[in-house]
């Protein structure tokens, strides 16, 4: 009651302030104290500024993505050091090859696994969906983009199935993905009928997911080429926006570091498909693969589906008060998780050279699951990065390839797999733990 | 004092709630006017969250109307109630963890540039919201679980008033503050029925009720037990009014026999009671 009786002019930002509008415009312009915390840690500009808010996120145990990127050069040298072809074009392309396919897959896991659920079914709707488009391409003479259009559009269907009884009847989603494992599995081998595999016809789409490389060098180089512009350019941007907002943006430096380690790593990518001896060029599916990371990475990120998902995933309480329809946003994620396990098998389909009635089985679950986690996204819920398919898929693959090569038989390569995904998780525990104590989880 | 209008924008008028065999609200009436502070008391277990919920939209009412400036309506799901103007505090504050600051402030009202969010000006309106309450967190890019739980107070107050709401609802806002963030908490709804926002206060603290407070409605057993103005009621009525102390066996046959006699500070409460409370 006191400032009644001071002149307004001394307080300009009480309670005298004309009623506006816009709510707090007046106060926050003229906001007297900036609400700084005396006891932050203020980052220095520059590059030692970015160095010690580096050393301090690592030993504070937000690794992000070091540790696979690591374990992806141990596993380089190690496989080179044993067998000189590892790093060979034939290689390196196989192992590009081969993430594709299961790395889409598991892009809509890296959803399903945000919300803190599970998809057990990506395996068998693979196969269905492979099994679909063979019955109607080959068995029955509909066209090539029809066909796969509507395999693609048959997993979103059943994704969204699991989504409605996950959502609306309340059905846990462990137990409807494993109804779904069952159930679509059978379905693709009634689908499959008595001769149990249907060959890919030579020269059709689906052959060429795989089979198809951009054999001109302009190809990979003109890819990485936009790749790097379009990431300064995002940085660029972005911080220009923040310094005309008034906001902390990134340093020059900073922008100039990132660039040139996202440059060195495509430009070295597109040499290696390009320019070792007995390379291919730039494969069609790496390409697929890369634009459905940098649209589910849009998504996730940058547009309000996504954020719901990060939301629903943090505490589905609070994101249904928030406004939030949280039924929608678990149908639409596993109706995502449906559409990508059906496109993914379309390639192990290219990849095996027709779709069959085990087409999808044995281990391809295992593996989309675990690159998911391998890469860093949380079982539990709301953390996670869309590019941890392809950096846990690169891993599984790299092994896979490097066992290949050294003549392993698959028991060794299941029980090297199984000890990856163990050492992952266990490095993402005790990183969380350590997150914990640095009071930043 | 305070200018209030004819109609009240939010009346709840005979609002009922069933939980299975649990009656948790039964015939309830309330009215808040634009420009008004009402503090709804009660002991635990009186009702006070499960009518912030149906007004909410977290729970639907079984019976009776919710009425929104003189005009009827259904209030389903949170949705509805925000797009009528009501913004909530819940007592748990119903934030996402994993989510940084202002992720959290804009959650179900993102501002946006065409389809992608715009990032860049939610952080600006995050920091002047957040500078006007002179809230001090370490950064509005850190994950929830990283802020203290005064912390996480402000930023669930804060995010209520993102959307300019005509109704605020604070469920027990003070309950985990410092002295300093009180008094700040208490501050900001002043400051929020200057601009003539309506503000239902949930509070167990009489200290607090009785400094920001126009009206206090007291629930007791999920029914009203009184409609008090605090300008000119005792601290001694109120809490009289919460623990049951006016109804009793002793009471009771005081107002039948004693006509005239002696009247105590507690009978007289009841010359304001509601209709109902009378019955």
């Amino acid at each position: 009651m006191s400032d009644l009786t001071k002149k307004p002019a001394a307080e300009p930002e009480q309670r005298s302030a004309p009623v506006s509008k816009e709510p707090f415009a007046t106060e926050a312009s003229a906001a007297p104290v900036p609400a700084v915390d005396p006891r932050l840690l203020v980052r220095e500009q520059g590059l030692k500024g970015y160095w010690t808010e580096f050393s301090r996120k690592i030993r504070g145990g937000e690794l992000g993505s070091l540790p696979v990127i690591i374990g992806l050069i141990v596993i380089a040298i190690v496989f080179q050091a044993q067998n000189d072809k590892f790093l060979s074009a034939s290689s390196l392309t196989n192992i590009a090859v081969f993430t594709s396919g299961l790395g889409i897959m598991a892009v809509g896991i890296v959803f399903v696994l945000l919300l803190g659920e599970i998809d057990l079914s990506v395996g068998s709707v693979a196969g269905m969906g492979a099994a679909v488009w063979a019955v109607l391409n080959v068995s029955n003479g509909w066209g090539d983009w029809a066909s796969v259009l509507v395999a693609v559009l048959s997993g979103l269907v059943i994704g969204a199935l699991h989504g409605l009884f996950f959502a609306k009847v309340g059905v846990p989603a462990f137990v409807v993905t494993l109804a779904g494992f069952l159930g679509w599995s059978g379905l693709q081998i009634w689908l499959m009928g008595k001769e149990g595999s249907i060959n890919t016809p030579t020269g059709g789409i689906v052959e060429n997911l795989t089979g198809y490389y951009f054999e001109d060098k302009a190809a990979a180089y003109a890819l990485a080429l936009v790749a790097i512009v379009a990431y300064a350019g995002s940085l660029l941007l972005d911080t220009r926006r923040r310094r005309a907002a008034g906001l902390p943006a990134r340093p020059v430096s900073e922008i100039v570091l990132r660039t040139a380690v996202v440059a060195a790593m495509v430009l070295v990518a597109a040499y290696v498909l390009n320019e070792l001896p007995g390379s291919r060029g730039l494969p069609l599916a790496l390409v697929l693969f890369l634009a459905v990371l940098v649209i589910a990475d849009f998504v996730a990120r940058r547009t309000t589906f996504g954020r719901q998902v990060f939301a629903v995933g943090g505490s589905a309480e609070a994101a249904r008060r928030a406004g939030i329809d949280v039924d929608r946003i678990r149908i639409t994620v596993f109706a995502i998780s449906g559409m990508l396990a059906a496109f993914g098998g379309l390639f192990i389909a290219s990849l095996s050279g027709g779709a069959t009635k085990n087409l999808g089985s044995g281990n391809t679950l295992m593996l989309v699951i675990a690159a998911a986690v391998i890469g860093g996204t949380s079982l539990f819920g709301g953390r996670g990065k869309v590019w941890s398919a392809l950096l846990g898929m690169l891993v599984l693959q790299a092994i896979q390839q490097g066992l290949n090569l050294l003549g392993m038989a698959s028991e060794i390569q299941f029980m090297i797999t199984g000890a990856v995904l163990l050492a992952a998780v266990v490095i993402d525990s005790v990183s969380r733990r350590t997150q914990k104590t640095a009071g930043r989880a | 004092m305070i200018h209030v209008s004819a109609t009240p924008v939010l009346a709840l008028r005979g609002v009922s709630k069933r939980f299975g065999a649990v009656q948790a609200l039964t015939n309830v009436d309330l009215e808040i006017h634009a420009g008004e502070v009402v503090a709804l008391v009660g002991d635990n277990g009186a009702g006070k969250s499960t009518l912030v919920k149906t007004i909410s939209g977290v729970h639907p009412i079984d019976d009776g109307a919710i009425v929104w400036q003189g005009r009827p309506v259904r209030v389903h799901r949170p949705q509805d109630a925000q797009n009528l103007g009501v913004a909530t505090v819940y007592q748990d504050l119903a934030l996402c963890d994993n989510l940084d600051v202002v992720a959290n402030l804009f959650l179900g009202s993102e501002l946006k540039h065409g389809p992608v969010l715009d990032e860049i000006a939610m952080e600006k309106r995050a920091k002047e919201l957040l500078d006007t309450l002179s809230i001090r967190i370490p950064s509005v890019r850190i994950p929830v679980a990283a802020l203290s739980g005064g912390q996480r107070q402000v930023v669930a107050i804060a995010r209520a008033l993102v959307g300019d709401p005509k109704v605020v609802i604070l469920d027990e806002p003070t309950a985990a503050l410092g002295v300093e963030q009180t008094a700040q908490v208490l501050d900001l709804v002043e400051r929020l029925r200057e601009r003539g926002h309506a503000v239902i206060l949930i509070s167990h603290n009489m200290a607090d009720v009785q400094a920001v407070a126009d009206r206090v409605a007291v629930l007791r057993l999920g029914r009203n037990n009184g409609v008090f103005d605090v300008a000119d009621t005792s601290h001694e009525e109120i809490i009289a009014a919460i623990t049951g102390a006016t109804d009793n066996a002793v009471t009771r046959r005081k107002a039948r026999t004693s006509n005239g006699g002696d009247q105590t500070e507690v009978g007289g409460t009841d010359s304001k009671f509601t209709k109902e409370d009378a019955k």
